[in-house]
């Protein structure tokens, strides 16, 4: 089992109508490994993301998430994976520790499981205080890591991110990027959508889409070698100026 | 000025691209106005009557055979005197008329048979009119037969109605005006209230306000297009009314059509109001459908005669603008009267307008000052 | 089970803690049967007329005594003037103009019949109707006053089911269903579209809920909210309105939960089948005002048109509407109500079905 690739996908693509969000992507996500999923505004990452989480039926190609394939075995996959949105995705009219049951209950986490782990996670957020507070008079970064927890709450094999830190301080940024290390330090796959530049060379491999294809994919050592740039940013702007889609 | 004129088209393509809603707006009135045309009436009509009769002579019969040929009952054949309560209960029949035995014999013999009517008079109204109906048609029935037999006619005084303005009695006449009511308190109150809240909810009222529009422009932009859309739908009413179910229209259009617009700033006014005190679009949209919808249909005439109405609820009437607004446009369209005969009505819709426009400018300012 | 626990008591949290909606959950209702209640009745009562009194004899006299001796009508200033009683009816003064012509006792006396003209304000045609047949009572209560001749048929009225003919007795069990209705069919309506404005509905999309389970959870809390609030309903139109109940409670209840079905269901589907709350509430609305016009809650469902009562059929307002009114004051068992709860359950079933197909938790 250790030697099988957490994520593969073969020529994954989705056409709504004439338009072609997702031109045949191909690539493999090893196990415990930091993924990250970087691309301009509108180049399809958002939908790569929704095929694989089973939200959005892809139109063409092949892809096992924890070894379930997407079109045939959705619910499978949805047990095996943790999902936060681009989106806001706690209620912000119930408090922490209610969310926090809410989703872990619907994981089927028993009461007696429910209870010590949601006590660990507020303690572990160093959020005892705030646990009864509705989410929504808690600053933004957070919710956001309070949403990271509860993505992984249900102990998931791989979790993915769509711009879990987007409008979010630096030093938040960077303790959220703890939690995802620790997270994968335990073995879970972490597939992670960014703008931040900065954010991609804390990963394992990235890969960089443009127009619905992949462009570029590789460590950031390797990449930056192989395109002569000293910088992912660099790279990301080298290869983005090609496309036609999106505003960056 | 130019900022506002693009604020109004961005305010009007709002509107326009919403598909579902621009179909609900516009589709509304029409469906609404075919259904009070066609299928509501709230004369009674077609009721059936169970006979049940124990006398089976030509007296009973020929009274039967009245019964059977009023337009306003439908004899339903074959139920017996212990079944009525079983067809009461069943809906099968509203009325049972019941004659006795020997009941011709009777009435030659000058000792008065009684004809039992029983009405299943859980809806009063049709137990007491299909009452009336029967009384008539033996009244009748009486008077022809002494007139036939040649004896000496009772005097009477006869009742000769004369149904002015609606002989026919048609409701579409009634409902017309109050449907006007209703959709423009719809899409002018309701409406606003719901986008401007709306505005509110989603944060891009801040933006609006910071921008270089004075606040009475942002609101005057907001509900133009409800403005206009409302006009439509005024003409669309009228029209159908007019061309399709011969609705009279005997006093000034332009009268109407001033009043109608009278009505629509008054209710926009409502719905600015409405907005300034709520936060969220389903408050909003609650203390609209309770608070404006809900009165204009129940409180206003619209369906129900105020008259009939206890006291406090007729009071609690006089704060409900659709109940002038209706008094003003059935007297201009079914009665034909000018501004003689409503100008206190109208003066009462400028006074309510009047203190909506100031109390929603006040609220919006208030809200701008904190 | 469990998970369906779970939902419920998220829902539940999120109802509650909203201020804003808990009057409009608990009071609104309560007001809305009290008035509509009191308002809703075509019983009408103190006419306003004018005589014009031609012949001012004894007779006259006593027919106008007669008239304002009635609940139905009031007499007001009494004119000779045709012009007058014309500008009072159209200014909306009187309702009703009634003509005495001269030569009525005389006339009466030497056994010739008389003709009384009485000119109607018809605008509303039903409420001038209901006058004209009041004025035929008092009449018929003079005719029979002076007439010497044989009496002829006595008519025998007994009024089953209300007999003080009370409007409100009428009204309320249809009100009880409007009240039921509108609470549960916009706030379901409005529920899971809301999910998707704030956008939670994606990431309850990617856990394992299955669908059953979603809807089950959704529906469940405005089931129960919905039958509250008609006991709530049912106890004041016991104890303020004294609506008499005849039938079984239970079966009230028992086709109340399966109505609830039915209309929730309609409010998910539409809940799912929009993009936004405003969108929502509009189709919801717009169905409701159909819905209830063609109810019969209002006006009679036998004076409409054949096309409109068959249309009536699906319906499922008209047919709740009917088995309260059944069950309530006539006391009927469910074997009168068969017809009407095989409607229902035909309906429930579609409602839900389309409901539950409507709702992808996957896009394709």
């Amino acid at each position: 089992m250790t030697s099988a690739p957490a994520i593969i996908c073969q020529g994954l693509t989705r056409k709504f109508g004439s338009f072609t969000a997702v031109d045949s992507i191909s690539f493999e996500v090893a196990q415990g490994e930091v993924f990250g999923f970087l691309g301009a505004n509108g180049a399809g990452k958002t939908t790569a993301i929704r095929m694989l989480t089973g939200l959005l039926q892809p139109t063409g190609g092949q892809a096992w998430v924890a070894g379930h394939d997407v079109y045939s075995e959705v619910e499978a996959v949805k047990r095996s994976i943790g999902y936060m949105s681009q989106r806001f995705s706690l209620y912000d009219d119930l408090t922490v520790r209610e969310n926090i049951e809410f989703y872990g209950g619907i994981y089927g986490l028993r009461k007696t499981e429910l209870h010590q782990k949601s006590g660990d996670l507020i303690e572990r957020l160093d959020m005892e205080a705030e646990a009864n507070s509705m989410i929504r008079s808690l600053p933004l970064g957070w919710r956001q890591k309070i949403a990271f927890s509860v993505a992984v709450l249900h102990e998931p094999a791989i979790v993915f991110l769509d711009e879990p830190t987007g409008g979010v301080d630096p030093i938040t940024r960077r303790q959220f990027w703890d939690l995802i290390y620790e997270k994968a330090a335990q073995g879970v796959t972490v597939f992670v959508t960014t703008h931040y530049m900065d954010e991609a060379e804390y990963c394992d491999r990235v890969s960089i889409m443009v127009d619905g294809r992949i462009e570029a994919l590789g460590s950031p050592a390797e990449l930056k070698k192989g395109h002569g740039v000293d910088s992912i940013n660099d790279l990301f702007v080298l290869l983005a100026r090609g496309g036609k889609r999106g505003d960056a | 000025m130019k900022a506002f004129r693009g604020f109004v088209i961005k305010e009007f393509f709002h509107i326009f691209r919403d598909r579902r809603t621009l179909v609900i707006l516009f589709g509304m009135p029409i469906i609404q106005m075919m259904l009070f045309g066609y299928a509501i009436r709230n004369e009674v009509q077609d009721v059936q009557v169970a006979v049940v009769d124990w006398a089976h002579d030509s007296a009973s019969e020929a009274i039967t055979d009245r019964l059977e040929a009023s337009r306003y009952l439908q004899v339903v054949p074959g139920i017996e005197h212990q079944d009525i309560e079983r067809a009461f209960r069943r809906g099968e029949a509203k009325v049972a008329v019941t004659f006795p035995r020997n009941f011709e014999r009777d009435l030659i013999l000058g000792e008065s048979p009684t004809v039992q009517v029983i009405t299943d008079a859980t809806d009063p109204n049709t137990a007491n009119t299909v009452l009336a109906y029967v009384t008539a048609a033996i009244g009748t029935y009486q008077i022809e037969v002494l007139t036939t037999s040649g004896g000496a006619r009772p005097a009477s005084i006869v009742l000769e109605p004369r149904m002015r303005f609606n002989p026919e009695l048609r409701s579409v006449v009634l409902f017309v005006p109050g449907l006007i009511a209703l959709i423009l308190m719809l899409v002018c109150a309701l409406m606003t209230s719901i986008t401007i809240t709306r505005e509110k909810e989603i944060g891009t009222m801040e933006i609006l306000l910071v921008s270089p529009l004075r606040p009475g422009q942002i609101i005057v932009g907001k509900v133009m297009p409800y403005l206009v859309l409302s006009l439509v739908n005024v003409v669309t009413i009228l029209l159908l009314a007019s061309q399709v179910f011969l609705v009279p229209i005997r006093g000034s259009l332009t009268l109407l059509l001033a009043e109608c617009f009278l009505f629509i700033i008054c209710a926009l006014a409502l719905g600015i109001f409405i907005s300034t005190r709520t936060s969220t679009q389903q408050v909003a949209m609650m203390i609209s459908l309770a608070g404006l919808l809900l009165p204009t249909v129940i409180l206003s005439g619209f369906i129900f005669p105020v008259a009939s109405m206890p006291a406090p609820l007729q009071i609690v009437s006089h704060i409900v603008p659709a109940k002038w607004f209706l008094i003003v446009i059935r007297g201009i369209m079914i009665k034909g009267v000018g501004l003689e005969a409503i100008w206190q009505e109208t003066l009462v819709l400028v006074g309510m307008t009047t203190v909506f426009l100031v109390a929603s400018v006040r609220g919006f300012n208030v809200r701008l000052a904190d | 089970m469990r998970i369906i626990a779970i939902i419920l008591r998220k829902e539940f949290r999120q109802i509650f803690r909203n201020r804003a909606m808990l009057p409009i959950l608990f009071v609104l209702p309560v007001i809305q049967l009290l008035v509509l209640s009191y308002a809703a009745t075509f019983e009408v009562r103190e006419t306003p007329l004018v005589v014009i009194d031609q012949d001012r004899s004894e007779t006259s006299r006593a027919l106008i005594a007669r008239l304002d001796a009635s609940l139905y009508f009031q007499i007001g200033e009494q004119t000779t003037s045709m012009e007058e009683a014309e500008r009072a009816l159209l200014f909306g003064e009187v309702d009703m103009v009634m003509t005495i012509p001269s030569g009525l006792e005389r006339d009466l006396g030497a056994g010739q019949p008389v003709i009384v003209q009485v000119v109607l304000d018809a605008e509303d045609g039903a409420t001038a109707g209901i006058v004209q047949s009041y004025a035929t009572q008092i009449i018929n209560q003079v005719n029979a006053d002076i007439s010497l001749g044989p009496p002829g048929i006595r008519i025998a009225p007994s009024h089953w089911y209300n007999p003080n003919l009370e409007y409100t007795t009428f009204m309320v069990p249809g009100i009880l269903v409007l009240l039921v209705t509108i609470i549960g069919t916009f706030l379901s309506a409005m529920n899971v579209v809301r999910e998707k404005e704030i956008g939670t509905i994606e990431q309850l999309n990617v856990t394992p809920i299955k669908r059953y389970q979603f809807v089950v959870a959704k529906l469940l809390p405005f089931w129960i909210i919905g039958m509250a609030e008609l006991g709530v309903g049912l106890v004041i139109a016991k104890i303020v309105f004294s609506v008499p109940m005849v039938g079984s409670l239970w079966l009230v209840f028992a086709l109340a939960g399966l109505y609830l079905l039915v209309m929730l269901g309609l409010g998910l589907w539409i809940s799912t089948l929009t993009d936004t709350q405003q969108q929502a509430m509009f189709v919801a609305w717009f169905l409701m005002v159909i819905f209830i016009l063609l109810s019969g809650l209002f006006t009679p469902i036998d004076s409409m048109p054949r096309w409109a009562q068959i249309v009536t059929e699906f319906n499922p307002i008209a047919h709740f509407i009917e088995i309260m009114r059944r069950i309530l004051l006539k006391g009927a068992g469910f074997q009168d109500v068969t017809r009407q709860t095989a409607a229902l359950a035909i309906q429930a079933v579609l409602m839900l079905t389309l409901a539950v197909r409507q709702y992808q938790k996957r896009t394709g």
